[in-house]
């Protein structure tokens, strides 16, 4: 579907937290069904990106457009009402609910989300672990865990930052292969990584992003690990 | 005369009954507290005034449009649940991006100036509230006597704090809200309307306050200063049990309400203040209370 309208639209995007100015115009829109990536260093604006594009941070100005509708002056539910779900960096887990409660507390927001039987399928050992404290989890539980969670809601967009940051490579592995079966699902996903490798595995686009603006776009079958990492001067 | 370590156990039960029925009150109005603070982070110092006003609003209904008790037990809740609502709505909110500190001036200022008014019109003397029909009279137990209406008291409110707790432990909507008080903005940006579940927790915390009041009013007249007296001992329950803790606070108000009963009865010159002592006990071993969970 490279063709067809964008999915989500952002156009000179600017954030701020209190005085600190953090985006200065980002620009960049995802497409329906497909991976795209926000690549860049430490405080370049990815996280801040997608906080704003879910309108969690507070003083934003310019364009974001979900579906045509514009966002940028929508409180955060209602934007995710809209059919945006959101994974945060650091997972978000709820140590004062169990495992079941964590699962289940994002309300369905569409039709066609998955089943729990299809988020146990994808993720076995949150059914084995349902009644556990949800902070009891080891790393990679709690990030299948924050991932699962948004799949049941039927939002078509996911917006997951940094999923694999402080796992082992068999869990990234895992991550992965669960991005590739959510993306024939019909899933369109806005993944923030500093994982290039984990990134050129699953995107289809990379946009480099430096100091709040977008400084390129990278087709993946033109993107390898050295292109990547040149960008970024790393 | 049966003793109970030199003491005649008819005055000993008296206190410890005394003592539940303290508790109760503790309990229903630290519930509410806790509640309060966890989702809102504010100490909501209004919530004697809140109990006060629960307690006038069934005083006024008697006397002014003849409606009984059980009717009042309904309306007064949820008057001052409006009440609350509006309070948050148009006051609170605006002090959520600033220092807790702000909240307490700010209730603790709306606790006086309510204060204030209901003594300028109905003086501090106290009105009398007649006990229920269907309650009146009481129990000879043998070893004491029961009066019908004080334990009512001490059950209704074990049942109201079991099935707050139960709700909050149980259902969606109390997962919601203990999701909403460790990261409301994450649940909001589920598509959770967190705005709306804090002026309604806010609402059900001053609905409490004022379910209390009703149940008050028949065993304590109905006085304006009512709630400024019994706030500072729910304000030590709370802390005693664990800022934020619902089921601490529920513990700790029958547990304090019965150490204060027992004390009446072997050292009475402390009895006033038992529970404070305690909770600079507490505070110095367990600063995050009996049940807190420490950050």
């Amino acid at each position: 579907m490279p063709d067809s309208a964008p999915l989500l639209a952002v156009n000179d995007l600017h954030a701020w937290y209190g005085e600190s100015h953090i985006l200065h115009g980002m620009t960049f829109d995802v497409r329906a069904g497909e991976v795209a990536t926000l690549l860049g260093r430490n405080g370049a604006g990815k996280t801040t990106t997608l906080k704003s594009v879910m309108g969690i941070v507070g003083r934003r100005t310019g364009s974001v457009r979900f579906e045509g509708t514009e966002t940028s002056r929508l409180s955060s539910n209602r934007i995710a009402r809209l059919g945006l779900a959101y994974c945060p960096e650091e997972r978000g887990i709820f140590s004062s609910l169990n495992v079941a409660e964590n699962l289940a507390l994002p309300p369905a927001v569409r039709a066609g989300g998955l089943t729990l039987a299809e988020v146990h399928e994808l993720f076995p050992r949150l059914a084995e672990r349902a009644d556990s404290q949800g902070t009891k989890l080891s790393g990679g539980e709690q990030q299948m865990l924050a991932i699962a969670r948004i799949l049941r809601t039927g939002a078509p967009l996911l917006l997951l930052d940094e999923p694999t940051e402080g796992l082992a490579p068999v869990i990234v592995q895992h991550i992965g292969s669960i991005l590739q079966r959510l993306k024939e699902r019909g899933f369109t996903i806005l993944l923030v990584e500093q994982n290039f490798h984990f990134a050129l595995g699953v995107a289809d686009r990379h946009y480099v992003v430096e100091n709040g603006r977008v400084v390129d776009c990278v087709p993946n079958s033109r993107a390898s690990t050295a292109t990547l990492q040149g960008y970024l001067g790393v | 005369m049966i003793t109970l370590f030199g003491y005649p156990i008819q005055a000993l039960m008296g206190q410890l009954l005394l003592g539940l029925i303290n508790g109760a009150f503790y309990a229903v109005l630290s519930l509410g507290l806790a509640l309060i603070f966890g989702l809102l982070n504010i100490i909501n110092f209004a919530h004697g005034a809140q109990y006060m006003m629960g307690a006038f609003v069934a005083w006024l209904l008697l006397t002014y449009a003849g409606i009984n008790f059980w009717l009042s037990l309904i309306l007064a809740p949820l008057a001052l649940g409006l009440f609350g609502m509006a309070l948050e709505r148009l006051l609170l909110r605006r002090l959520y991006k600033l220092d807790p500190l702000y909240g307490l001036l700010l209730t603790f200022g709306l606790a006086l100036i309510i204060e204030g008014a209901f003594r300028q019109a109905y003086g501090v003397s106290g009105q009398a509230y007649q006990v229920p029909k269907l309650l009146q009279g009481g129990i000879n137990l043998g070893f004491m006597y029961l009066p019908l209406y004080r334990a009512a008291v001490v059950v209704v409110s074990l049942v109201i704090c079991l099935a707050t707790w139960l709700a909050i432990e149980k259902t969606k909507l109390g997962a919601l809200l203990r999701a909403a008080t460790e990261n409301p903005a994450l649940v909001q940006a589920f598509g959770v309307n967190v705005p709306v579940l804090v002026t309604g927790t806010y609402g059900f915390g001053a609905a409490l306050a004022g379910f209390a009041g009703v149940l008050a009013a028949p065993v304590y007249s109905v006085n304006p200063l009512m709630g400024s007296n019994i706030i500072i001992v729910v304000f030590a329950v709370v802390v005693i049990g664990g800022m934020g803790s619902i089921l601490g606070s529920v513990l700790t108000g029958f547990g304090l309400g019965l150490i204060e009963g027992l004390t009446k009865v072997f050292y009475p010159e402390a009895s006033s203040t038992v529970i404070f002592v305690i909770m600079a006990i507490v505070l110095l071993l367990k600063p995050a209370g009996l049940f807190g969970r420490t950050a």
